[in-house]
């Protein structure tokens, strides 16, 4: 595969440079400015042998390798296909996305739901599937929502979800005697105890800059509702609004309570400290403090959803990305994706997956919950009773908008919380500028 | 290295016009045949062209773009100097990264190299276990920066790393690469632990190729041991400093890795690289922001390209 060629102007620069001379240092300059926006040069492999289907994946960590790579050898048992299986890095396979699905992508590739796969509906860069899911069964309305293109037409396949709360353990709330808060003057009563008690009350690690994005969605949903995030994330509404002021406000009240240094924490050590009972809680995804906590922890571990604020829009609205399939518009064996595709949807192949990935929830109603964990079930609770599904900020907005702006204004209001004022300003001013580009 | 590069780099210019007009006067050797002829058009020819299409032509296409909106698929878009107005007045990254790259520059140049010059001098006059600090400091050289990025990690996290928990300061500890005033300096500190050993090497042939009668002959003349070095070793080393210079100014402008493995270039660690990468690599595919930011990294390079070769092709012209 070509697609890991990640590192821009240092990678290039890099090559051209090791001879050190007045040509080499030309070329090293050139290639640093230059080379990178030679589009389109760096495509997937793609295409196998004619009958077989070529499924790109980005599941890269050995769990869900091992998890896909069993819900694909059901299908080629069942259908006797082949699915030839390009796996790339998670990182480099988002990165390069656009290259990819320009050159000669792989029939089937997986993606996630929401405003991340429209932009790319919306460039005409994927295959519509409407008539695949005229078929389907056992996806409610919100999920179909999230597989729909802006025009109507239906693109993704929703394979998994995982929903964001706040996560605890059980024996820190139960030895002490915490009870779950409803609101937030409860959740700020709780972390004041917590304090006292020598906890600190929240876990935080935004290195990566994208952990506290899920806080500041759920913030802003509960005091402002579903309808202004999702405008809001979709540049319809602005950030100087006194509504946005008013939840990073809110955050920087709950600020004193995380744990410092949060831009150089990772949210693996964040989670950590959770497991060690240094903190109390974290708002994480489903997967995330699972997998850092130990085998005899993990039963210990539980979470509750993101507390009310605005009485008005209670609890009704929860963060639970989907991940799923897409398929190509170049996909090269159309009839052979949409047969593997319907496949992916059926109850039978997500169980398939959770089986050797127990750290999501399946998305078809149909599948069975007598394998689940108590996590995974209350996790299905808490998003059936769901009256919005939101997919999470780097989900619902542009690609460019979040990484190229959303991440440091974030960071940059973890380090410096005091200047929101010139913190909205700045993002609404980049805003403008992404949001007219097209 | 450089002598190779010198003459594929100035003299493809003159033989061709040199030969062909006057050769009646000239005697046997200088006359070039028609065979002669093609092979220097072969030997020229291709290196030029792939020059041309490999640098020359992204790098205009890369200017070119700049002046554009595109996102990698649909149509591009002239947007005049809008591109760069937005990167000086509203990229609020843009000037930490120019500030950051300037301090790399600093930091290399005024920090790194001298003290590598200092180790290297220190070994050259044959300290006790040389070849030992010659071995470890030149250790360092041989990581990629994305390397040093990751031992940095683990030296420097602020609940986990070696150095708070060395220091006693678990209960209170330092946020060595999470706050945005102190990464930097901590980066800077890794890349120029790299940056030594690599300038130490460099001066260390270079010192051992200066003609020990030079220093003999100063010393005769009176001079003292520091003038000996400055005035006469020194300058006798020019191939070696400028190799170092172009060295220092390279590594300062092309870093990228270091930061990229350590946050990806956020939180006080932005450089031009990196904004380049964000833009125009990732997801985001703001490729003619992206640009601009490229060509202004390009325009600092030339700055010094342009300076280093002024000196250059004056000095060979003295010589």
């Amino acid at each position: 595969m070509v697609h890991s060629s990640g590192n821009g102007p240092g990678g290039c620069a890099h090559r051209a440079v090791r001879g050190v001379t007045r040509r080499s240092l030309l070329r090293g300059a050139a290639a640093g400015a230059g080379a990178v926006a030679v589009p389109a040069l760096l495509t997937a492999c793609g295409g196998g042998p004619g009958g077989g289907v070529t499924l790109g994946s980005n599941a890269s960590d050995a769990v869900p390798k091992r998890a896909y790579a069993d819900a694909f050898a059901a299908y080629e048992k069942k259908s006797k296909k082949d699915v030839k299986v390009n796996t790339v890095n998670h990182e480099n396979f988002q990165e390069n996305i656009n290259r990819y699905l320009q050159g000669t992508p792989d029939d089937v590739f997986t993606w996630f739901a929401g405003y991340r796969m429209q932009y790319f509906a919306r460039k005409g860069l994927l295959a519509d599937i409407s008539d695949l899911w005229r078929e389907f069964d056992g996806f409610s309305e919100a999920v179909k929502k999230q597989s729909t293109g802006e025009d109507g037409k239906q693109y993704f396949v929703p394979y998994y979800y995982y929903p964001w709360a706040v996560f605890h353990r059980k024996s820190v709330f139960r030895t002490r005697g915490y009870e779950i808060p409803k609101n937030l003057d409860q959740y700020r009563a709780l972390a004041r105890q917590m304090q006292k008690d020598g906890l600190t009350p929240f876990a935080l690690g935004d290195k990566e800059g994208w952990p506290a994005m899920g806080t500041f969605d759920y913030l802003d949903m509960r005091a402002n509702g579903y309808d202004f995030h999702i405008a809001l994330m979709r540049g319809e509404k602005s950030w100087t609004s006194p509504q946005v002021r008013q939840v990073f406000d809110l955050w920087r009240g709950l600020l004193p309570y995380h744990q410092k240094g949060a831009n150089g924490r990772t949210w693996q050590e964040a989670a950590q400290s959770l497991q060690q009972k240094k903190t109390g809680m974290a708002v994480l995804g489903l997967p995330h403090p699972g997998q850092q906590f130990t085998a005899e922890s993990r039963a210990d571990l539980d979470f509750f959803p993101f507390p009310e604020i605005d009485p008005a829009f209670g609890q009704e609205a929860v963060e639970a990305p989907v991940d799923g399939f897409l398929m190509a518009k170049k996909a090269r064996n159309r009839a052979g994706a949409e047969d593997l595709l319907a496949f992916l949807a059926t109850p039978r192949a997500e169980l398939i997956y959770l089986k050797s990935d127990p750290n999501n929830v399946a998305v078809n109603s149909g599948a069975g919950t007598g394998s689940y964990g108590a996590l995974q079930k209350k996790a299905v609770r808490l998003v059936s009773g769901a009256r919005q599904i939101s997919q999470f900020m780097d989900r619902d907005t542009r690609p460019d908008f979040a990484s190229t702006v959303l991440i440091q204004a974030i960071q940059q209001f973890i380090g410096d919380p005091d200047d929101i004022d010139g913190l909205v300003n700045g993002i609404e001013r980049q805003k403008k500028q992404i949001f007219a580009a097209d | 290295m450089t002598t190779v590069n010198r003459t594929t780099g100035t003299r493809p210019v003159n033989p061709p016009k040199a030969g062909p007009p006057r050769p009646a006067r000239r005697r046997g050797p200088r006359r070039h045949t028609r065979r002669d002829i093609a092979v220097l058009c072969v030997l020229l020819g291709l290196p030029i062209l792939l020059d041309l299409a490999l640098v020359w032509g992204p790098t205009l296409a890369s200017v070119a773009l700049s002046f554009t909106t595109w996102d990698g698929v649909g149509d591009i878009e002239w947007a005049g100097f809008g591109n760069y107005a937005d990167l000086f007045a509203d990229y609020p990254q843009f000037w930490p990264a120019v500030r950051n790259n300037l301090l790399w520059l600093a930091a290399l140049g005024l920090l790194a190299t001298p003290f590598g010059l200092l180790l290297a001098v220190l070994i050259d006059r044959g300290v006790r276990f040389s070849r030992f600090y010659q071995s470890t400091l030149y250790m360092p050289v041989v990581l990629s920066l994305a390397v040093v990025g990751f031992i940095a990690q683990l030296v420097l996290s602020r609940d986990q790393g070696a150095l708070n928990a060395l220091l006693g300061r678990q209960d209170d500890p330092v946020d060595w690469l999470g706050d945005p005033d102190l990464n930097i300096w901590m980066v800077l500190l890794a890349a120029c632990w790299r940056h030594t050993g690599y300038v130490m090497i460099l001066y260390l042939a270079g010192l051992k190729s200066v003609d020990p009668e030079l220093k003999e002959a100063a010393a005769i003349d009176g001079a003292s041991e520091r003038q000996a070095f400055f005035r006469v070793v020194l300058p006798a080393l020019r191939p070696v400093n400028v190799i170092v210079g172009v060295i220092t100014v390279i590594e300062a402008l092309r870093a990228f890795d270091i930061v990229y493995a350590v946050n990806k270039g956020r939180n006080g660690l932005e450089l031009l690289s990196v904004l380049v990468t964000d833009n125009i690599i990732g997801e985001a595919s703001r490729i003619g922001f992206g640009s601009a930011i490229a060509v202004v990294l390009l325009l600092v390079s030339l700055g010094f390209i342009i300076t280093y070769l002024v000196q250059e092709l004056r000095g060979e012209q003295r010589r």
